[in-house]
């Protein structure tokens, strides 16, 4: 009997996405300040990135005068390269944990504050894999979209504070290519921040009785 | 639709529920026994806190009782695995809430139309047939309105038509009147009746509804977790807002 009831509950792939992408446009403003804290997140560790990305990329263009007030103004090359020093990758790492702690709050309040929702899709006969499967995809177009906003951000505050300091150089030797890489860390960084945050809490809200979630306010 | 046979729809057999607060243990049912019968109008009456909602929960599979069992079509629901629940909660049964419980995000037709989209209807049959559900309740021509845009009455009457979707063979309604005035609540009343006796739906009310008496079949009074007493309607003298 268990396999012909699992063929008559079903939630095709393009009704996940339908009714996701529906949700998340209803609840505008407060998918917004999720999205908003992980661009943030994202922005400054791509504003790390390519602000060393920058600064490779310039370094063998310029003559040994030009080098030496790089090197004055703070900035520390370890084996001939930006960024690779311990003290870079502590301070990204570090900024990061900090996001995700902002993010994990940001998308446990948004999952608490639909329990109802989800207690009525439970009643209406939704397995639980059909609520993960909704906040999954919810996760991943906000880490999506609040990647690619934080990574420009992050890569044009970098750019403009870099072509204060350094003067047009900053522009001439940009790199696209490596910005595109940021741009790509950023996106699956941001995907992987955003979904850490809203599994969680979506599993535990998946696996209630329909209604203790009802209950729950 | 299904045979009128006067086969168990619903039986409950010891069933008990305790709630734990911190130290606290709240025993909301002290042991149900009773059965339903296929086709039958039943309304459960009670004074709030008698543990009518938590009867209400353990009769739709929405909640466990803490011990006893539930047999829906004599089939016991604790031996049921997420899918059959599932399907049970999807197929077998309409719920109809006090507080609506529409999701707040979507229209009134993608409200009534996700069960039937749970039940794998291709989008033609889904919006087909939720159209002809809102307009057996009044509200095709509102199709595209939001819950927050309708009123109470339009927001149950939403949620009754989406307890149909996929004609299910029970309708639980807790205080399915509760948050309406009095001619929408008897609007809603009658409808049900007209299920009842038209397609031989099941109907399971919690309520403190006196108008839900006269429509009911058979009533069980729930007081302090336990039956206090079940009359049939043709015992009942109702005489006007009071009931002996």
């Amino acid at each position: 009997m268990s396999r012909s009831v699992e063929r008559q509950v079903v939630l095709p792939f393009a009704q996940v996405v339908r009714i996701s992408f529906n949700s998340m446009r209803v609840r505008l403003s407060r998918s917004l300040i999720t999205t908003a804290s992980l661009a943030l997140a994202i922005a400054f560790v791509a504003y790390l990135w390519s602000g060393y990305d920058i600064l490779n990329s310039v370094w063998p263009h310029v003559d040994s005068a030009f080098q030496e007030d790089i090197l004055t103004s703070g900035y520390e090359m370890t084996d001939g390269l930006f960024g690779s020093s311990p003290k870079d990758r502590w301070l990204a790492i570090l900024s990061l944990i900090v996001a995700v702690v902002g993010i994990v709050n940001a998308q446990l309040m948004a999952v608490t504050e639909r329990f109802r929702e989800i207690g009525t899709f439970k009643c209406l006969g939704a397995l639980n894999s059909f609520v993960v499967r909704i906040f999954v995809l919810e996760g991943i177009y906000q880490g999506i979209f609040g990647g690619l906003i934080g990574s420009i951000l992050g890569i044009l505050v970098s750019t403009l504070s870099l072509t204060l300091k350094l003067g047009w150089s900053a522009i001439l030797f940009w790199p696209p290519l490596q910005m595109l890489v940021t741009i790509g860390w950023s996106l699956f960084l941001a995907a992987l921040l955003s979904l850490l945050g809203v599994i969680y809490p979506a599993l535990v809200a998946a696996r209630m009785d329909p209604a203790v979630a009802l209950r729950a306010e | 639709m299904e045979v009128q046979g006067n086969h168990n729809v619903v039986r409950l057999s010891e069933v008990t529920k305790v709630f734990r607060m911190g130290s606290n243990r709240v025993e909301a049912l002290k042991g149900i026994n009773f059965a339903i019968k296929a086709g039958e109008y039943l309304s459960i009456m009670g004074p709030s806190g008698s543990g009518k909602s938590t009867l209400f929960n353990m009769i739709g599979a929405l909640d466990k009782p803490t011990t006893g069992r539930v047999f829906i079509d004599e089939v016991d629901v604790a031996q049921l695995d997420a899918y059959e629940l599932a399907w049970l909660r999807c197929r077998k049964i309409g719920y109809i809430f006090q507080t609506f419980n529409l999701i707040t995000v979507m229209t009134a037709i993608e409200n009534v139309t996700l069960p039937m989209i749970f039940a794998g209807m291709n989008r033609d049959e889904y919006m087909e047939k939720g159209m002809e559900l809102l307009g057996l309740v009044g509200l095709a021509e509102r199709f595209q309105h939001k819950p927050p845009e309708l009123s109470g009455g339009q927001q149950q009457r939403v949620a009754v038509a989406r307890a149909l979707a996929n004609s299910p063979a029970i309708i639980l309604a807790d205080e399915p009147t509760g948050n309406l005035d009095l001619t929408t609540g008897e609007e809603i009343i009658t409808l049900l009746k007209r299920l009842s006796t038209e397609r031989g739906v099941t109907i399971i009310s919690a309520t403190h509804d006196i108008k839900m008496l006269n429509v009911s079949d058979r009533i069980v009074w729930i007081r302090d977790g336990r039956i206090d007493r079940v009359e049939e309607r043709r015992d009942l003298k109702i005489s006007i807002g009071e009931v002996k």
